[in-house]
């Protein structure tokens, strides 16, 4: 297991190099280069050619790539332009925002997405089983900003049941640790700041998970269904076992399998793109960040956060890879 | 052998290999033909084909259809801030915010965003191929090379990945289309290599080999012709994924600027800023990207189970 997950670690090696090379070339390739984009659209001849000069962008292509791959390796990706801070520093703020909302959303997606596809696939063509296959279509096909807007104008405008916009109310003074505001919520013993950043928490992640409550019960629903036909299924019921254990020791644990991998995915693609989410309910997630870093064409948080949000996705398939190495035997031996 | 993403692309090499299996108990019949028998008794199948066709027909008809011009101003009197006027007489959906006729503009919006959908997913199925042909054709360090390639594109999830290209190449109709085709690319590369691969052990790419038939003639003339139905049923898919991520990207402001063309997703991301005022200005281009996304969604997962021989009975 050691083995394969180091082999899998040393893998990631070239996809990492080959990412930090596209996104170099990236910034060069931005009209005007690199000079322009942290100077602006009036920056004069002079200002590009001392920029230039000061950052050795005169230096030969490849030099200047090896200093970047060299700071990028130091988590260093110079200053935002919109809030004058290293861009690692205005990362690490945001992520835990993101962090949250991603396990929001998967906590609702998993429970209701899991029962949901379950309950389907045993009730195969009855009404439930239509509704389910309906709405996992549905889920898929609705755009997740106007789903958001539309939870947000109900629940938050119209009937004002939840809160709409911001990760807490901003007139309660919180305490500060880990920026994960529930957790900080708890440690601090601020009962009520975790009550409210866990309020903020509802709508938004009802929106995102929208996507993966669909598939997962897209995928339960299928994989419940090919597992109960199985020949061990039919032995384990012919041998007299109860339905219990039938269901819990043999359908329920293959038919995970393919489910829990899903979820993975799903995880990974949240936790890199909740742009449009975060945007709707003003969530100060780093898709926020990134949606006002393309209004404001600030290129250094566009470069340092994708690359960041690229190697976090990476880092989950990863995971995704070795946990399904870890549920099924027969993968490792490949 | 791979690197990461392994499930992902596990699921993608299997669909591909599925492909690949031969039949049984269908000599004599063509995959196609089978195909397409299947899919004719196929109620939702033949929703999903009624969905596209329609939406299709009303492109294509546009002019014919819509009532009014999509960008000239009406009603500009009665147009205050929190009023826009609603549905009445010549106005059957009524006006937005600037008093444009919004039947007519979702008419005219089907050719925008049916144009941005299929060119884009033209775009990304000719040259995700053109790499998947040269890596399962080729074979050898070709193949590794450009599997490399493939693979770290993967790896930059798909809303990020146009937000990328389209923050380089600007905002226009192109660049929309671009931006949304490069996301699908590294998938349709990966997909027809698999499936290459598994029809190039096949028994007739022996049989040709063994007549002397010449490497290309084997790749182009029997291995590709029958490698592509996988392609296919992505490419159906990725048309509703293609139009509801043009709709993200209007959203962010990444959209095509040129008012001249209605676009139901720039559509629907202004119509934000009115939806406590008229809902409808909104629920109306959402509804047509979802109705649209749903019809070829329908069509593909059909065609899915209609060439895949695992679902044959």
């Amino acid at each position: 297991m050691l083995r394969f997950t180091v082999r899998r670690l040393l893998q990631l090696v070239p996809i990492l190099l080959g990412l930090s090379v596209l996104l170099f070339a990236w910034l060069r390739a931005l009209p005007g280069g690199p000079a322009q984009a942290a100077l602006g659209e009036r920056a004069t001849p002079e200002d590009i050619e001392q920029y230039n000069r000061l950052f050795g962008l005169d230096q030969p292509i490849w030099i200047q790539y090896l200093r970047f791959l060299q700071r990028a390796v130091t988590l260093d990706f110079g200053n935002s332009t919109q809030y004058g801070r290293p861009v690692t520093e205005v990362f690490f703020e945001r992520f835990p925002g993101t962090i949250e909302l991603t396990l929001a959303a998967m906590v609702f997606a998993i429970g209701v997405g899991i029962p949901l596809g379950y309950v389907a696939a045993r009730r195969y063509g009855s009404a439930l089983d239509s509704a389910s296959v309906v709405g996992s279509l549905l889920g898929v096909a609705v755009p997740v900003f106007f789903l958001a807007y539309l939870l947000r104008l109900l629940f938050a405008v119209e009937l004002g049941w939840l809160p709409g916009s911001g990760r807490q109310d901003v007139r309660i003074d919180a305490t500060r640790i880990t920026n994960f505001y529930v957790l900080d919520g708890l440690l601090t013993r601020e009962w009520d700041a975790a009550w409210d950043a866990l309020l903020h928490l509802v709508l938004p992640a009802l929106a995102l998970g929208t996507i993966p409550l669909a598939i997962i019960v897209r995928i339960t629903r299928a994989s419940v269904l090919d597992v109960v036909n199985e020949d061990y299924v039919r032995t384990a019921n012919a041998k007299g076992l109860s339905a219990a254990t039938v269901r819990r020791r043999h359908v329920v644990r293959n038919a995970l399998l393919p489910v829990s991998t899903t979820i993975g995915l799903q995880t990974g693609l949240l936790l890199s793109g909740a742009v449009l989410t975060e945007t709707v309910f003003a969530f100060g997630g780093v898709g926020l960040a990134l949606r006002d870093a393309i209004t404001y064409r600030d290129f250094a948080i566009l470069q340092g956060f994708i690359l960041l949000l690229a190697v976090v996705y990476v880092l989950v398939n990863l995971l995704v890879d070795i946990s399904y190495g870890v549920l099924d035997p027969r993968v490792r031996v490949r | 052998m791979t690197a990461l993403g392994d499930v992902r692309r596990r699921r993608i090499d299997e669909l591909a290999a599925r492909a690949g299996q031969v039949p049984e108990g269908e000599g004599g019949v063509s995959l196609t033909r089978s195909a397409v028998r299947r899919l004719r008794r196929d109620p939702v199948a033949i929703a999903g084909a009624v969905i596209v066709v329609v939406f299709l027909l009303v492109a294509a008809l546009a002019p014919l259809l819509a009532p009014r011009d999509p960008v000239t101003q009406y009603l500009l009197s009665e147009i205050r801030p929190g009023s826009i006027p609603g549905p009445r007489e010549g106005f059957p959906l009524g006006v937005d915010n600037l008093g444009r006729d919004l039947l007519s503009r979702l008419v005219y919006g089907s050719r925008q965003s049916l144009l941005i959908g299929f060119v884009s997913t033209v775009l990304g199925v000719v040259v995700g191929m053109a790499l998947g042909v040269l890596a399962g054709g080729l074979g050898g360090w070709v193949d590794t090379v450009v599997m490399r390639f493939v693979d770290i594109l993967l790896s930059i999830p798909g809303l990020l990945m146009a937000i990328t290209v389209s923050v380089l190449l600007g905002q226009n109709q192109y660049a929309l289309m671009i931006a949304i085709a490069v996301v699908q690319v590294p998938v349709f590369a990966r997909l027809l290599r698999g499936s290459m691969l598994a029809q190039r052990g096949s028994d007739y790419a022996l049989a040709a080999r063994a007549l002397g038939v010449r490497r290309g003639r084997i790749v182009f003339g029997h291995v590709l012709p029958n490698s592509l139905s996988p392609v296919i049923v992505q490419a159906t898919l990725s048309l509703a994924t293609a139009i509801i991520e043009a709709a993200a990207l209007s959203f962010l402001g990444l959209g095509d600027p040129d008012i001249s063309r209605p676009e139901w997703g720039a559509m629907l991301a202004s119509a934000q800023d009115f939806l406590s005022i008229r809902p409808a200005l909104a629920i109306w281009p959402a509804v047509c990207i979802i109705v649209v996304a749903l019809g070829f969604t329908l069509l593909g997962e059909r065609l899915r189970e209609a060439l895949d021989p695992k679902f044959r009975r």
